[in-house]
């Protein structure tokens, strides 16, 4: 799962960072006189870390955007009719189209909202984020997403809309496919 | 190529205006933690303060934190750049006077007016309460907040002319002739580069921000002024993004001038100092697209531009100050107290933020980590370690009473709980945005109580630690306008 590399990635990298300052911070104590023979040193293995930096980060830079979430661009997964949802986000409560779907048939959800910015997250049956987008006025967003679990679905607003937005939430079903 | 060698600069005392802007720092900075506190509190459900209460909270410690975080830079800032260029203490003392009289307004909004639209105010939240709010509510807290921006705003105008005054323009004093041309080691001091690259992007992002603030209240009383939700948003999020972000950039002049102190180290501005700063410039002001990464409508173009610019961005913060701190402290000598503590602690917890951020920043990750509890995670990690810890560091600094002054045991194991708080909270935060856990809920699902639970107890450690330093700087204030020599020299240094 995406949310479990994303932990791991971030908090080996945080490690590596806390390293760094922990191992300046021990050998702070005795006093190296000179300091310009050290910078000299330090600035070469600046320059290899910044090239360290470009090769490991600018590697997940591109790779990540060959595949993008946008609804205008992204192509279906899953064989099969698409299957349409139109959901329409109200203070508090959401407005979908259809409660039943199907899974491994693509969907495609029309978001938009009636009233001020909501954000439309769909929850997989252990409660995980699987997909989202802003919900907004005027606006209609488009998630594709295709459901390879069957269950029940929550649906959770995602952008702080007042009073009860922590109860705005909607269900739906994801079926096997018949 | 920059002197190696390091002559201190006299020391000099702070004014009794930035010393306003210190102590008003200490007391909001510790009102809005508490406030921080209770909402955690809530969520773990120890206390009982019901949604409304918990979101009139949630929008107090938004627009509270944003806003002390500009005094405290703004104070570490003019203190530092007052000794190179010809401020206005005027300007100083107006913009601390129209800060509090904006908290009065937002105070009133949200206390006695009910308002609880959240101190992004997106548009058309603020005009559509359901009746649970009056639009007279909405306009003192959006008022509130152009009275504030408008201060910060003659604050910067004022840096400007003083850095054009002093240096000859900006192209100067951001260090174009040694940056373009032959470093001749003249590039003007790391202080006057910082300062001129924060001038640049909070005059826009301070315009911007009153512009859109101007426009919605425009909007609250003649609602057939229709404003595009989407344009709203990106406009509050570019000037709310510049400006948190100058924060840092301003807080961190303390560490470029008091850590050399410590180490007997010159930190001077050499071209890759410049051209990372240069850099910093157009990536604050160009990134913002990162915050609407979940706006499908936006140009997509500009949304890869915030994706690419989130994995530049970290290059100036780990490979110029990060590197530049642990350069400037390895074997040096340095002899450790609270301030020196903070100071370097404060360069982690920027270049530790800076990862869980840019990994938030990924468009494939930001699909399932947006609004969820990572986002409070990385950005407490680098205002509260980072930030607040520069902010921190410089009171325990300006305060001290002698070099040979030696903290006792309060100071050095608040020092340590507050290592520990942070990191516990930021980590919390974190965790539970792995878990989905969606941001600004003032009600959580049984099975996310837990984290909250942990969350509330290390909340209570960050506040503690924070009562002793902000106590520790009150008690000491008398000492904070002297021109005593403050920093330890290292072992082995001649004094």
């Amino acid at each position: 799962m995406l949310q479990h590399i994303v932990w791991t990635v971030s908090l080996a990298l945080m490690l590596l960072v806390g390293f760094g300052w922990s191992f300046a911070m021990l050998r702070s104590g005795i006093r190296e006189a000179e300091y310009a023979p050290l910078q000299k040193r330090a600035y070469r293995l600046r320059t290899r870390f910044f090239w360290a930096l470009v090769a490991v980060f600018g590697v997940p830079m591109v790779y990540t955007l060959i595949d993008l979430p946008y609804g205008a661009i992204r192509p279906a997964e899953g064989a099969g009719a698409v299957q349409e949802v139109r959901a329409v986000g109200h203070m508090w409560r959401w407005e979908l189209s259809a409660d039943r779907l199907e899974a491994g048939r693509p969907v495609v959800f029309r978001v938009s909202a009636g009233d001020v910015n909501h954000g439309f997250g769909i929850y997989d049956p252990d409660m995980k984020i699987v997909a989202q987008t802003q919900a907004m006025p005027g606006i209609t967003n488009t998630v594709r997403h295709t459901f390879v679990r069957p269950g029940t679905y929550r649906v959770l607003c995602l952008e702080y809309c007042g009073l009860a937005h922590h109860d705005m939430s909607a269900e739906f079903t994801v079926d096997e496919r018949s | 190529m920059a002197d190696p060698r390091y002559v201190p600069a006299p020391e000099h005392g702070a004014s009794a205006g930035v010393l306003a802007y210190l102590a008003t720092t200490a007391a909001v900075l510790l009102l809005m933690m508490l406030f921080g506190l209770l909402m955690r509190a809530e969520q773990a459900r120890f206390i009982a303060l019901g949604a409304q209460g918990f979101y009139q909270l949630m929008t107090l410690h938004g627009a509270g934190m944003v806003g002390i975080a500009g005094i405290a830079g703004a104070a570490i800032m003019w203190h530092f750049l007052s000794r190179y260029v010809a401020l206005s203490a005027r300007i100083l003392h107006a913009n601390l006077a129209l800060f509090v009289a904006g908290v009065a307004m937002i105070l009133g909004a949200v206390l006695l007016g009910g308002f609880h639209g959240g101190w992004t105010f997106l548009h058309p939240l603020p005009s559509h309460s359901l009746g649970l709010w009056s639009d007279a509510a909405a306009a003192w807290f959006l008022g509130g907040m152009l009275v504030i921006g408008t201060g910060f705003l003659l604050l910067q105008l004022d840096v400007a002319r003083a850095l054009v005054a002093g240096y000859g323009g900006f192209a100067r004093a951001l260090g174009w002739p040694q940056l373009f041309g032959r470093d001749d080691g003249q590039a003007p001091p790391p202080t006057v580069v910082a300062s001129a690259m924060v001038t640049v992007v909070n005059i826009v992002g301070l315009v911007v921000g009153a512009a859109i603030l101007a426009m919605m209240l425009v909007n609250l009383y003649f609602p057939e002024f229709a404003i595009d939700p989407l344009l709203a948003k990106a406009m509050i999020y570019f000037f709310g993004h510049v400006f948190i972000n100058a924060t840092i950039y301003m807080a961190v002049i303390a560490v470029y001038e008091i850590l050399p102190r410590y180490t007997r180290r010159p930190w001077k501005a050499n071209r890759a100092f410049l051209a990372s700063w240069n850099c910093s410039t157009l990536m604050v002001m160009f990134i913002f697209p990162h915050h609407l990464l979940m706006d499908f409508a936006f140009p997509t173009w500009m949304l890869v531009m915030g994706h690419i610019i989130g994995y530049l961005n970290t290059v100036p913060i780990l490979v110029v100050t990060g590197y530049g701190a642990l350069m400037i402290v390895y074997r040096s000598g340095i002899v450790w107290d609270t301030a020196s503590r903070l100071l370097f602690l404060s360069m982690f917890g920027w270049a530790a933020g800076a990862m869980p951020a840019f990994i938030d920043g990924t468009i494939r990750v930001n699909y399932v980590m947006h609004n969820t509890l990572w986002v409070p995670g990385h950005f407490h990690t680098y205002l509260l370690l980072g930030m607040v810890a520069m902010a921190f560091g410089f009171m325990y600094y300006i305060a001290k009473p002698a070099a040979q002054a030696r903290d006792g045991l309060v100071d050095r194991a608040a020092f340590w709980v507050y290592l520990a708080g942070a990191l516990g909270f930021v980590l919390v935060f974190l965790y539970s945005g792995k878990q989905s856990v969606p941001r600004r809920y003032a009600e959580h699902l049984p099975e996310w109580l837990p984290y909250d639970r942990l969350g509330t107890f290390f909340a209570g450690l960050v506040v503690a630690a924070s009562l002793v330093f902000a106590g520790r700087f009150l008690a000491r204030l008398a000492h904070a306008r002297g021109g005593q020599a403050r920093a330890t020299v290292p072992v082995g240094a001649a004094a």
